[in-house]
């Protein structure tokens, strides 16, 4: 290990000042070694990676179409904490959410970052196609998305509004609101584009693109939806803790039950995720607080494309998944892989039966590559 | 006269523009307008009603929580399905702690940077090592020229009062801030599986099946919590107070006040919530009065709907058209709701000024105590105001945050006594109709649900920022924000932080504002209200 991987004292102690202690900042560098594949020795030398960036690369954050769960999310990340990530990893030139300045200054800001470029372009929520519907300095949000773009190195859709338009994209669209990469495709913009799907995003997963954005000088590899490997290659039916559960046949039927109580699968209470990809259960919320099913929560399947059409009837159960049999017939995690697998297409196709008998629900443009 | 358009105002949720006109340094005339169209009710007609509570809690990523527990009690309403102790404690907890947390980033993260001059920061000379540390790690970050969030703002503005000392303090705990925040939501967590977007109180109660193990974890954390406010944020709100009394006099707006209650009471009455219902009128302060649904009217003449007279959300017509921009006509997504006529202002002022004229004393007991403390000893009404809106927030989230600990306490002897229920099973009725009204951090939530054939027929809401950023009214009167603006002095028409300061004061949630039905239709809304 060569000097220049020791981190020094003076960062840690920056950080400790701050209250992160100086075993959890190198917890932290760890989690993202072993996420990146590294193996511990490589640890200082992320540590150092991130105090010597000579200048901390510019983020223009854009908010259109969404709540601002995602900038909520964000701020609640942890090690690296929010200070930490504003202070001393990115320089958060734009984000109306938490920038001090207003109005005109504002503009002002903006301009100068995209004569600049050179930046990280994080957007957050969807864009409304639909004139007036959604505007800002009285400019329509797919104007400043087009102009932010280009100048932009590398685009990060953060959360289900900014992957496919998310929740005020579902059915029927009233303002007919795109995800990022169906922008891009319709404005001819050909960027690097990652999507974080989920709703709220998860902030170590978007803090973690980042960083792995800065050690390793490339975006991560992605799937076919254009999201991470590292955090959407894994089922949460396959990680959950409650699984065992599952496969032994033992189920909550009730909420508020003697079986949730000792934590039996939420199958039947309509949980989504057999047929959903994240790292949820184990990154989990919160500074690692809890998940939605581990709380006792149905997963709602937010992971996933389209999620608020595709999983509509949140508490009924999935349809055409086989249950083992309540006499304790535990069948093996390949056989349930590829019960889940076929499921996945019988899922879909029973959605789709429904949905044209009820005349809604049909999927929109959410710019994947499938 | 001048005309100062703000757009966008930064640091709240949302897309929100402020127009005023400014007449020998004055604020003369206002215009809010919400600048962002969604449309969540067309999106929720026709799915199965229990999706609501998870879907609704997308029309605001700041105040999710309310507006999830807001929906899922129209459905304890609507399907006979009162949540049982356990479940109404522990939805008290999680709210409590999104109060907590939304208080503290309001007040530090979005609102602060109003009264605080990062820069003048560096010029104290601070004796403890703590705050020298902090100071040089502000100057490394100035130094690199990379400001950040801090580019460009008002910095060395006059308006400015605070010594180098304060400032600095104040940027060291806007950090610390940032922590705490993000453990008040954490508490949340415990129970609702992530915030935002909790995932555990459907209608009915709530599906976590609360452990010691989690009664630890979160009495150990509401303490923390508790401690924080008591050492910080309320000491920092009585030092930074004095630099602005001024601003006890300043954005008091139409003075009517209106508060469905939070924290639902064993009881289950509205009165007798920990922070109750009623309004508050200008016209009798401090007589308090019944808050009652059936008497909001929603007017749309200067909002991008087709022309209609005010209705009642039970038959409310909705019918949008956006026109463009035009003050004396349509200038904004959101409606007009009047009650009883009256534009209302919501928020933390509104009740605890209804908790405190109810006689609620430990609300009377803070106020007077922080009232003393600025020197406006019996005199209530100097919280009718920008600074009074901003130190009833750090108030109520010391409230909130004691009673946390006590809720904690009673889930316990409950559990003792061996009542475990948390939730109430229910079938959904062919046809049921039921409303939730509660209140989010920044004011009064109102949720309607129509069912029909098991699936949900319409769907309503009435938001907070619907109520304070509303626009003029089919009366000609100006929306709460609006008027409040009337009368601001503004010393640089360039640089308008004094308008900010009014704008901020509200906590405008404009992602919550505009809601509304499709855009290509015009379906007639019917509710019960009760």
């Amino acid at each position: 290990m060569g000097k220049k991987d020791e981190v020094s004292n003076q960062f840690l102690d920056a950080l400790e000042f701050r209250g992160v202690k100086r075993r959890d900042f190198l917890k932290y560098c760890g989690a993202t070694a072993a996420i990146l594949g590294l193996s511990e020795l490589h640890i200082p030398k992320i540590a150092s990676a991130l105090e010597k960036a000579s200048k901390r690369p510019p983020v223009v954050w854009l908010n259109f179409a969404a709540d601002t769960g995602c900038t909520e999310a964000f701020i609640k990340a942890t090690y690296p904490g929010p200070a930490e990530v504003l202070l001393d990893i990115v320089s958060l030139d734009y984000n109306e959410t938490i920038q001090a300045a207003n109005g005109k200054q504002v503009d002002e800001i903006l301009e100068a970052s995209k004569n600049a470029g050179g930046y990280i372009l994080i957007i957050e929520g969807g864009i409304p196609t639909k004139k007036g519907h959604g505007m800002i300095g009285g400019k329509e949000m797919i104007d400043i998305f087009k102009e932010m773009a280009g100048p932009a190195v590398a685009i990060l859709a953060v959360g289900s509004c900014a992957t496919d338009g998310g929740v005020p994209a579902g059915n029927p669209n009233p303002s007919q609101i795109i995800g990022t990469g169906a922008a891009m495709k319709k404005l001819g913009i050909n960027k690097p584009l990652v999507n974080l799907d989920l709703c709220p995003v998860n902030p170590q997963y978007l803090v973690g693109v980042i960083v792995n954005y800065l050690l390793l000088g490339k975006l991560p590899e992605l799937d076919s939806l254009g999201r991470p490997v590292m955090y959407y290659g894994q089922n949460i039916h396959d990680n959950c803790e409650r699984r065992a559960h599952f496969d032994a046949g033992r189920f909550v039927e009730k909420f508020g039950s003697k079986e949730e109580g000792l934590q039996y699968c939420l199958y039947k209470m309509g949980c989504k995720g057999p047929l959903t990809n994240s790292l949820c259960p184990k990154i989990q919320y919160n500074n690692r607080t809890s998940w939605c099913v581990k709380a006792g929560g149905p997963c709602i399947g937010c992971a996933e494309r389209n999620w608020v059409d595709k999983f509509a009837g949140f508490y009924q159960p999935l349809p055409g998944i086989k249950i083992p049999g309540l006499g304790g017939v535990e069948i093996g995690a390949d056989t349930l892989g590829a019960v889940a697998a076929a499921a996945t297409v019988a899922g879909v196709a029973i959605h789709a039966a429904g949905t044209k008998a009820a005349g809604r629900f049909k999927g929109h443009d959410d710019g994947g590559d499938k | 006269m001048a005309r100062i358009t703000i757009d966008p105002i930064t640091r709240i949720e949302g897309h929100l523009k402020i127009d005023v006109e400014i007449e020998g340094g004055q604020v003369k005339d206002a215009w809010s307008t919400g600048t962002l169209f969604r449309g969540f009710e067309i999106i929720l007609q026709n799915r199965d009603p229990r999706d609501a509570w998870h879907i609704v809690q997308r029309i605001c990523g700041v105040c999710p929580v309310s507006h999830g527990h807001a929906s899922s009690m129209s459905m304890d309403d609507a399907f006979k399905a009162q949540p049982p102790s356990n479940g109404r404690i522990i939805r008290n907890m999680i709210e409590g702690g999104q109060f907590v947390h939304s208080h503290i980033l309001w007040f530090y993260h979005l609102n602060a940077l109003d009264y605080v001059d990062v820069v003048s920061a560096l010029k104290a000379d601070p004796k403890e090592p703590s705050l020298k540390k902090v100071q040089a790690k502000l100057k490394a970050f100035v130094d690199s020229g990379q400001l950040g969030p801090f580019a460009n703002a008002y910095w060395g503005h006059p308006a400015y009062k605070l010594p180098p000392e304060v400032n600095l303090l104040a940027v060291a705990h806007y950090l610390e801030a940032l922590e705490m925040q993000a453990k008040a939501a954490q508490i949340c967590a415990l129970f609702a599986g992530r915030e935002p977007m909790i995932m555990t109180s459907p209608p009915g109660g709530v599906t976590h099946v609360p452990t010691v193990d989690d009664m630890k974890n979160y009495l150990y954390r509401v303490n923390e919590l508790r401690t924080w406010i008591d050492n910080v944020f309320i000491p920092d709100t009585l030092a930074i107070a004095p630099y602005y009394i001024d601003y006890a006099g300043i954005g008091k707006g139409h003075g009517n006040y209106l508060s469905w209650g939070v924290f639902e009471d064993e009881s289950y009455d509205p009165k007798k919530r920990f922070l109750p219902r009623g309004t508050l009128l200008a016209s009798d302060f401090p007589k308090v009065h019944d808050a009652k649904a059936e008497d909001i009217l929603e007017h749309v003449s200067h909002g991008w709907y087709k022309d209609g007279k005010p209705l009642n959300p039970t038959v409310g017509v909705t019918d949008p058209e956006y026109t463009g921009y035009n003050p004396d006509k349509k200038y904004t997504w959101a409606k007009a709701p009047r009650l009883d006529n009256k534009p209302m202002e919501v928020g933390a002022l509104s009740r605890m000024l209804v908790a405190y004229a109810s006689g609620d004393p430990a609300v009377q007991k803070i106020t007077n105590g922080a009232l003393s403390a600025l020197g406006q000893a019996g005199k209530p009404q100097v919280l009718m105001s920008v600074l009074g809106r901003i130190a009833t927030r750090a108030l109520e989230c010391k409230l909130v945050a004691d009673q946390m600990y006590q809720w904690g306490l009673d889930l316990i002897d409950n559990l003792k006594t061996g009542k475990t229920a948390v939730y109430t099973d229910y079938q959904i009725p062919d046809k049921a109709q039921g409303a939730g009204l509660w209140e989010a951090p920044r004011g009064a939530l109102g949720h309607w649900i129509d069912v029909e054939g098991k699936k949900i027929k319409n769907y309503q809401a009435i938001v907070p920022s619907t109520w304070n950023c509303s626009p003029r009214d089919d009366n000609g009167v100006r929306g709460p924000l609006e008027e409040a603006l009337i009368g601001t002095k503004v010393a640089n028409a360039e640089k308008p932080l004094e308008v900010l300061r009014v704008v901020h004061s509200f906590d405008p949630c404009l992602a919550c504002t505009v809601h509304v039905i499709h855009p290509d239709s015009n379906r007639i809304m019917q509710f019960k209200v009760s």
